[in-house]
């Protein structure tokens, strides 16, 4: 390649079009959608997704960036495709009523056709061309165009007119989504990454323990920067939602103001004042040590100073949480009548961990809170491999630093695997970590700080209680602090 | 009692109707000329006298190919006598034109 047409490229590419889709997340992870005017391949095994995406793609067009559309759809019909999209609270039979989206359903039933001589597939060029000038149309989905493959039976004949059709979408600039089944050994059974060299998008459903998770590729995006990490993504009330690991890269806004753990005593430990705002905080510790205390104080102390708080609990249920909290002196039930404070109690195995995400994404959402508790983060990863629940802790962690958000994690320590949990605590900016010590046939519960970035922290292993009046602290076990603050002696 | 029919009453009754047949095709190409050909010299020697062909031209009508659920062309589709059956392809091989057609046992 002469270095001109690498010049050429490049200037090219650096002004590379492209056609938002609408799709949370899909649009950061292709860098601002789908090749504009050119044909995008989306393949996928059976039920994975395609044609919801495609049409999601399709009725954002219209909704949201004023681009009309035509759906030809070889296999599902027009009511059909209508019923599977209202889930997705799209109103297809309106839009097509207005003439933003016109539905072509195609139907090829060999048994009912005869093939003698020499064909081509005009017909299909004739009825796009007019369901596109119909309507205005910037936006076409073929779904899935591999059905002439069983309708027809010369295949080199179809195979041209593939390639004819993939040239006439970029000569008319249609910005059009084809999509294909998974095939054993290409990514599309009849091999249709082959006439579409733009943009091939991945999708992928894996079963683990019965749940599933649904992942997004982009396979290849021609003079693009794109993301190129599998995705999970979900099929949600409101559409697709693709999450990226981490799209905002490590620059959220950080706060220089403390939080109160609500206890005194801790907050002498940590510098004095308590946790940065907007940070991470780990609380982990075998069974029994008192992590729930710990966190529902922070909590009991938020709402006091009026600020909302959302805890997340998959061990407990909310009535146990109330109850459970209630003697140790902390009553969590005035700041839930006045709207302080959410509870979200739900099985971590009711679903995957990406639904989990979402939910706690909506929530966080519709209730902007100051706090967020979520008790025990283990148990979202009870179904899911190890990794999973670190991708997932380090999107959350993002999410909730960006919007500035403290949050604490328990984690359920294994007994006897004390080192079980370093790649999350990584993660974290504060990590308190909570034993029970057995000191001649009793048991002793301590705190200590593992660390906590940015301030200087009580080193001391400490003693504390849970009394009726919550969590106090006693003097430290190991020699005392030097600097000789009063509030350390036992109480 | 009733004398019984010598024929089966399907054949008797394809007999009766006239074929309607409808060719489409896009603009006046030699293939659609060639498939009109072909079609009306079997017609000539099959269905003397009862047959009907209309030609669709999908180029000037192109609202007409989703009734018929035309992709291929030229398509030829069999109206009356139902069932509806349809042929692609320039109709050159009179053998599969009548299979097609389910002319054979007539």
């Amino acid at each position: 390649m002469s270095k001109n047409t690498i010049q050429k490229r490049n200037s090219h590419s650096a002004r590379l079009a492209k056609s938002p889709t609408g799709i949370a997340g899909l649009d950061e992870i292709s860098e601002g959608g789908l090749p504009c005017g050119r044909p995008t391949l989306l393949c996928g095994s059976a039920g994975c997704g395609k044609t919801l995406l495609a049409m999601e793609f399709l009725v954002r067009g219209v909704t949201e960036f004023g681009e009309r559309g035509v759906f030809v759809s070889f296999e599902e019909s027009a009511n059909e495709l209508a019923e599977n999209v209202q889930s997705l609270g799209f109103d297809l039979k309106k839009l097509v009523t207005q003439k933003k989206i016109f539905l072509d359903h195609v139907i090829i039933e060999r048994s009912e056709i005869e093939e003698t001589g020499d064909y081509n597939l005009e017909g299909l060029f004739i009825r796009l061309d007019y369901a596109v000038k119909q309507i205005g149309a910037k936006r076409v989905v073929l779904d899935t165009l591999e059905a002439l493959f069983g309708g027809l039976s010369n295949e080199a004949l179809i195979r041209a007119e593939l390639r004819r059709l993939f040239r006439w979408l970029k000569v008319r600039k249609l910005t059009a989504i084809i999509t294909g089944e998974r095939g054993e050994k290409s990514l599309t059974r009849y091999g249709l990454e082959e006439y579409v060299a733009d943009c091939v998008i991945l999708l992928d459903h894996q079963v683990a323990d019965q749940i599933t998770t649904r992942r997004l590729r982009i396979v290849k995006y021609r003079g693009s920067l794109h993301g190129t990490n599998e995705y999970p993504f979900l099929i949600t009330s409101q559409g697709f939602s693709v999450l990226p690991i981490t799209s905002l890269g490590l620059n959220y806004p950080v706060s220089t103001r403390r939080l109160s753990t609500g206890n005194e005593e801790l907050d002498g430990m940590l510098g004095g004042k308590g946790f940065f705002r907007g940070t991470s905080v780990l609380v982990t510790g075998t069974p029994g040590t008192g992590k729930t205390s710990i966190g529902t104080q922070l909590v009991d102390a938020a709402c006091g100073r009026g600020e909302r708080a959302i805890i997340f609990a998959y061990e407990e249920s909310q009535e146990q949480i109330i109850r459970n909290q209630q003697s140790v002196g902390i009553d969590l039930r005035p700041w839930l009548r006045r709207g302080l404070l959410q509870i979200h109690a739900v099985r971590p195995t009711v679903y995957g961990i990406e639904r989990h995400l979402v939910e706690m994404y909506d929530r966080t959402r519709n209730f902007s809170p100051h706090i967020v508790f979520m008790d025990p983060i283990n148990n979202l990863s009870v179904t899911n491999k190890a990794n999973e629940l670190q991708t997932a802790l380090i999107r959350l962690i993002d999410f909730f630093k960006e919007r500035g958000i403290t949050a604490v994690f328990t984690q359920l320590q294994p007994m006897g695997e004390p080192e079980a949990m370093v790649g999350v605590s990584s993660l974290m900016d504060t990590w308190l970590e909570l034993r029970n010590e057995e000191d001649e046939g009793v048991f002793r519960r301590t705190l200590f700080i593992r660390k906590s970035r940015g301030m200087a922290h009580a080193t001391q292993r400490r003693e504390f209680k849970i009394t009726a009046r919550g969590v106090e602290l006693e003097s430290p076990i190991a020699s005392p602090r030097r600097d000789g603050r009063k509030e350390f002696v036992t109480l | 009692m009733k004398q019984r029919s010598t024929r089966p009453r399907a054949a008797s009754a394809a007999a009766a109707t006239v074929w309607w047949l409808r060719l489409y095709v896009a603009g006046r190409t030699p293939k659609a000329t060639e498939a009109l050909a072909n079609l009306k010299r079997i017609c000539e020697t099959r269905l003397p006298g009862r047959y009907r062909i209309e030609v669709v031209d999908l180029v000037k009508n192109p609202a007409l190919a989703t009734a018929d659920q035309i992709l291929a062309l030229p398509t030829l589709v069999r109206k009356q006598p139902p069932p509806a059956r349809k042929i692609i392809g320039d109709l050159s091989s009179e053998r599969r034109v009548m299979a097609g057609l389910d002319l054979l046992t007539t």
